[in-house]
């Protein structure tokens, strides 16, 4: 049977291969739907090669979380509605930090108490007779520590986008408290891998990463949970990967290096997008008042939906703005139902994305792809912004952040700088909105107060269906 | 055996190729694509089936369990998220009018 261990170790080979390949297809649209196929394929391969491994005990046990662990998540996950995709993609990877960080756990104390066997047959005796390197010991208490952190830190992220935990946590002194949790939890590893390995102090130095985790988490705000979410994809690949060297597994070392990495660049890209720096994002937060907001000259001015509807089915071009409120209010189909009527009607209409639409880079193309808008008439920011001066009507539904002109005109403002879809230069726009209110980030609008600019008040699936029936009673 | 210096170039250059995977994506594949790599880092499910096979005292193999337990939470829940919003990017149809998307 010495070949069994070549044959797994060949299996990890191949699902390396295909979680690459299948990475690969995923970045185009035209293969991407392969794509997860073949990194499913690989994961099937390398969770049966793991069974055939020789000397592994409590099989049993090991089937039955299998089964139960994918079989929850199976179920919670075919019946999540798109919009709560960001929150569940939050959670599942909170489950594979936790399971990076229990991996660490029980390397740990196996350390620390009985005999070990590793892959390769060499064996750690507790007595300290052939005790574990500086190195493994090392590589396993920072991928635990960046495993427990990004579990806890996930599970926030996800009780806040659910909406279970909508306030910010802050208090005086929260950053010198988060550093102390850090150092401490730091000088436990310290003690840990300085070959210290009790079964209390491993105890303690979890709870200290968890804390850190949620500690760190706590404060920062919804409109920055994407990013956080990003940060923490990233980190649960990294402590994958620190763990596989561990475990000597290759599979685990490429897999999690590779979403270490694309996940970083992910979220530098998303940060980006939201012009805040990612150490905005973990230690800054919105000022809380956001400077109070500083009056804006002229008023809102509403317009009926009969009128709207008219100003749009005369026009030539009509740029449709979403953004996350549409999404939350269910109005994207009627609202790709809008734009079917006008294109029957001749006018050019397209959908134009900011990058942060929705809740992440994306989430807004897939939330409109979900109603069936093909994706030719979608435009992103670079495509649509040098075209809105020759765009008849914008309109805005939804959005509010990403279309404020604030971010180009007023320096004090929190947004100032981030890149915005240049709505107002629209030769008229409509805005959906509920009420007279401020966003997401509690910031005032300048665009509902210009000249050009027509609020029609009213629940956005409300007011698209408005819309649409004053589209079709437009031809008698 | 992968040690030391080996184990350094494979990290370099893993790292490489998750850059490069990214580096050249469309912001509409941002949010998929993000979940796609969370599904492959629940190959973290290997390692803790290992975990839990080896662990000797109770303590090992309760939080063995754990790991097995949230390792297939990972990568089950990331594939059927990832596929159900792969799904939706369909070919754009002709009444598109672009036909760019074939």
């Amino acid at each position: 049977m010495a070949w069994l261990p070549t044959l797994v170790k060949a299996c990890y080979f191949l699902a390396a291969l295909l979680f690459i390949l299948g990475l690969k297809r995923m970045s185009s649209p035209r293969t991407a739907r392969g794509g997860i196929a073949w990194a499913g394929a690989g994961m099937l391969l390398a969770t049966l090669a793991t069974f055939a491994l020789p000397g592994l005990q409590h099989r049993g046990p090991m089937l039955a979380a299998l089964a139960l662990g994918t079989a929850v998540a199976w179920w919670s996950g075919r019946r999540v509605a798109m919009t709560a995709m960001p929150q569940m993609v939050a959670l599942y990877n909170g489950l594979g930090g936790g399971a990076a960080a229990a991996i660490g756990a029980v390397e740990l104390a196996g350390f620390a108490g009985a005999t070990v066997t590793l892959l390769d047959g060499s064996a750690f005796t507790a007595s300290g007779v052939e005790a574990p390197g500086t190195v493994p010991l090392a590589l396993a208490v920072l991928g635990a520590l960046i495993g427990a952190v990004s579990f806890a830190g996930s599970l926030v992220a996800f009780a806040k986008l659910q909406g279970w935990l909508d306030r910010r946590l802050v208090f005086p002194g929260q950053r010198a408290a988060n550093l102390l949790v850090l150092l401490a939890a730091l000088a436990l590893g310290a003690v840990l891998i300085g070959g210290q390995l009790a079964l209390p102090s491993i105890t303690a130095f979890f709870a200290l990463a968890l804390a850190f985790g949620l500690l760190m988490t706590l404060p920062i705000g919804g409109a920055d949970m994407p990013v956080v979410i990003s940060l923490y994809n990233a980190c649960t690949g990294l402590a994958v990967a620190l763990e596989g060297f561990v475990l000597q597994n290759e599979a685990m070392i490429i897999a999690g290096t590779v979403v270490g990495a694309a996940g970083s660049l992910l979220t530098q890209l998303m940060a980006k997008a939201m012009n805040r720096s990612l150490a905005n994002v973990l230690f800054g937060g919105f000022a809380a008042a956001a400077g109070g907001g500083r009056a804006i000259a002229g008023s809102q001015k509403p317009i009926e939906a009969a009128d709207a509807a008219a100003m749009m089915a005369y026009a030539e071009r009509v740029a449709i703005v979403p953004g996350y409120g549409m999404a939350v209010a269910q109005a994207q189909h009627k609202v790709w139902e809008l734009a079917r009527l006008l294109r029957e009607r001749g006018v050019k209409v397209r959908f134009a994305i900011h990058p942060v639409a929705g809740r992440m880079p994306g989430h807004m193309n897939v939330l409109l792809a979900e109603a069936g808008v093909p994706y030719d008439l979608i435009a992103d920011m670079d495509d649509i912004n040098p075209e809105f001066p020759v765009t008849d009507v914008a309109l805005v539904i939804g959005a509010n952040d990403v279309v404020n002109p604030l971010a180009k005109t007023d320096p004090a403002s929190p947004i100032y700088g981030m890149p915005i879809l240049d709505v107002a230069a629209a030769k008229q726009v409509i805005v959906i909105k509920r009420g007279r209110g401020t966003g997401f980030a509690g910031i005032e609008n300048a665009l509902f107060y210009a000249d050009n600019a027509r609020l029609l008040y009213g629940d956005g699936q409300a007011a698209a269906a408005e819309l649409v029936a004053a589209l079709k009673s437009l031809d008698g | 055996m992968i040690d030391g210096f080996l184990a350094l170039y494979i990290f370099m250059l893993a790292a490489f190729t998750g850059y490069e995977i990214i580096a050249r994506v469309p912001v509409i594949l941002h949010t998929p694509l993000m979940s796609g790599s969370n599904f492959v880092h629940g190959i973290v499910l290997v390692g803790a089936m290992v975990a839990l096979g080896r662990a000797q005292t109770p303590f090992g193999i309760a939080v063995g369990f754990l790991g097995v337990l949230l390792g297939a939470g990972n990568a089950a829940g990331g594939y059927v998220v990832t596929a159900r919003m792969l799904q939706m990017f369909k070919a754009s149809r002709p009444a598109g009018g672009g036909g760019e998307g074939r």
